[in-house]
């Protein structure tokens, strides 16, 4: 159904594959979902992951935690991404910049398959998540998305208890013990820096809550199903200031445990937060690399022109 | 008013007042006035219908008119078999139509791929609903009372009128499953819920209430029909309780219609006291459906 790269990229992950496959893949009575979920949570630390050590802007020493290489993505005819390549690696934030419409939030939608959602949507190219490639057939979504969590740019908290949210990703995922969901949801509750404003009020509507808390809600929502990595869809776009500098504190907290992707519209937000910014335009990653460099030395002209308000 | 702090032109201020629109005023008015003639007009005539049949059924109302089988004589004649009927008859109907109506939708909504067949479907499901209740019933009796050789039973009566109603549930079902925002579904899709889990745990729940408008919509339409199962030859004389769906069977519309095509003027009293019976039974049974709703929506949002 879905192109998986170009020739060169799905050599290479066929060779990984067999090889993998071969090591865990002769125990009789384990089915394939499960072996493949097995290959994406092992963090294949050992694994120097093809060519991924090295960036395309700078060296990077650990592991990246997404490969990327030459995908694109097409919604009908109209070409979203424009074969993108870059590596996003472990515990950092890389901030994803550029105008309206230029793919940026396509880019981040293929790292958890939510692009799929869309009707009409071909994407191809290579993805891999701790060495495993994401977009291959064998791969259940459902785990993926377990692992790869998404906050909104609104926030879209369930109609139902503030406990509800976030118990619901856990439930689902089959923790039924009362008592383990009491203590998973404080957890989490308490890592969105939303406890104290909620404790007492557990029972109520999500709705209840302002724009800013409903936020750190989904956010708290995605951290209890205990991703690895955390996409951020502009996530302080519809919030005041105030709620976005708690959700930024947020961010360079996680950043010790979470591999964080953020697209934001708000270049301020970007150079504050982030330790990689790439810059997108018209579908094209123009530029990425370390923050400091892209915003005040960078390379392209472009970038430069956009970095400087010249346009966008 | 403060005169002392209004200090505009005099012709400016002759402007902001209404008498210098009369047109805006007429329009404004009119409209309103028009609307609430049409609301008049649609109670007038209903209270009038409930009024003129109340008049003419209560003298035969009791329990006796309830508990007793059809008769020969007026006096004697009761609607036991075609209140039961009715019931019956709706349950069945809505055990059928209900889940493979809302299946139906569910399918179209949230799983039908947006290609050529679909939008065929669509537009065939709104069609159905538009055709003649006559032309179910003609359906029925070839289909389920003739070829499937279910005879006149409850079973029968009740697939047609499944039949009738399921365009309705579909549609209306339809409705209330997209007004459910796709943020929710996107929300849950990237938590690692797999598709049944987001419609069976976040869109359903969020739909149910249009889902049961929908249902309550056709179940109201299914118990006052009478020519589909005219058309499919239900019996009008039953002096005995149907045992199983396979036992025939008649209902308040066919008996009240039986009795007014009678010459004697005791079976038009009668006829209007089965009217009575059947706007009772349609009351409630729409009074229970909107009691759920409202439970349903406020143990959602408590």
């Amino acid at each position: 159904m879905r192109g998986l790269g170009t020739p060169r990229g799905t050599q290479r992950n066929h060779a990984g594959e067999s090889e993998r496959a071969a090591e865990v893949g002769d125990r009789p009575g384990i089915p394939t979902r499960v072996r493949t979920m097995k290959m994406i949570g092992q963090a294949a630390e050992g694994e120097p992951g093809g060519q991924a050590g090295a960036g395309v802007n700078g060296a990077i020493s650990i592991p990246p935690a997404f490969t990327v290489r030459e995908v694109s993505v097409h919604y009908g005819m109209h070409q979203a991404l424009k074969s993108v390549s870059l590596e996003i690696p472990c515990h950092e934030i890389t901030a994803l910049i550029g105008p309206s419409g230029c793919g940026k939030s396509t880019f981040l939608r293929v790292l958890n398959r939510m692009n799929e959602v869309v009707p009409h949507t071909r994407t191809t190219g290579s993805v891999r998540l701790n060495g495993t490639e994401i977009y291959d057939p064998r791969v259940d979504v459902v785990e993926l998305r377990k692992q790869v969590g998404m906050v909104f740019q609104k926030p879209n908290p369930f109609p139902m208890t503030i406990f509800d949210n976030v118990a619901s990703g856990p439930r689902v995922h089959g923790i039924r013990k009362h008592s383990d969901l009491e203590s998973l949801v404080e957890r989490s509750l308490r890592a969105a820096a939303l406890w104290n404003e909620v404790k007492d009020w557990l029972g109520k509507s999500a709705f209840a809550l302002s724009g800013g808390q409903q936020q750190r809600l989904c956010i708290a929502r995605a951290l209890a199903v205990e991703p690895q990595v955390l996409l951020m869809d502009e996530p302080c776009s519809a919030l005041d200031p105030i709620s976005t500098f708690r959700i930024e504190e947020l961010m360079n907290e996680f950043k010790r445990r979470y591999t964080i992707v953020l697209v934001t519209h708000n270049m301020y937000q970007a150079s504050r937060v982030s330790q990689r910014t790439g810059f997108f335009l018209a579908g094209e990653l123009v530029e990425i690399g370390p923050t400091e460099q892209l915003f005040e030395a960078p390379r392209d002209p472009r970038t430069d022109g956009y970095v400087r308000g010249r346009f966008g | 008013m403060n005169r002392d702090s209004v200090a505009l032109e005099p012709h400016s201020a002759a402007l902001l007042m209404r008498v210098a629109h009369p047109s805006r005023w007429w329009k404004e008015w009119g409209f309103q006035i028009l609307a609430l003639l049409a609301v008049l007009l649609a109670i007038v005539v209903l209270l009038a219908l409930i009024l003129d049949v109340l008049r003419d059924g209560m003298t035969r109302l009791n329990i006796r008119f309830l508990t007793s089988f059809p008769s020969r004589h007026a006096e004697e004649a009761g609607i036991k078999s075609a209140l039961v009927g009715s019931v019956y008859l709706m349950l069945l109907t809505g055990l059928i139509s209900g889940p493979v109506g809302v299946g139906a939708a569910i399918y179209l909504e949230e799983y039908a791929p947006l290609n050529r067949i679909t939008r065929v479907l669509e537009l065939n499901i709104a069609n159905l609903a538009g055709v003649p209740s006559v032309v179910y019933g003609l359906l029925g009796l070839e289909l389920f009372v003739r070829a499937m050789r279910l005879e006149r039973s409850l079973l029968a009566g009740a697939l047609t009128m499944s039949l009738l109603i399921l365009p309705v549930i579909i549609i209306a079902s339809r409705e209330a499953l997209r007004a459910v925002p796709m943020s929710i579904r996107h929300g849950a899709l990237a938590l690692g819920f797999t598709r049944w889990q987001v419609i069976s745990r976040n869109v359903l729940p969020l739909a149910l209430p249009g889902i049961l408008t929908g249902l309550i919509l056709g179940f109201s339409r299914a118990i006052g029909e009478t020519a589909p199962l005219i058309a499919m030859g239900a019996l009008t004389f039953i002096a005995f309780l149907p045992e199983n769906p396979l036992s025939p069977f008649t209902v308040l519309p066919i008996q009240s219609f039986n009795w007014i095509s009678r010459p004697q003027e005791a079976f038009h009293t009668n006829a209007a006291a089965a009217i009575v019976v059947l706007l009772g039974l349609l009351l409630v049974l729409n009074a229970l459906a909107i009691w759920l709703r409202n439970r349903l929506q406020q143990h959602r949002e408590g």
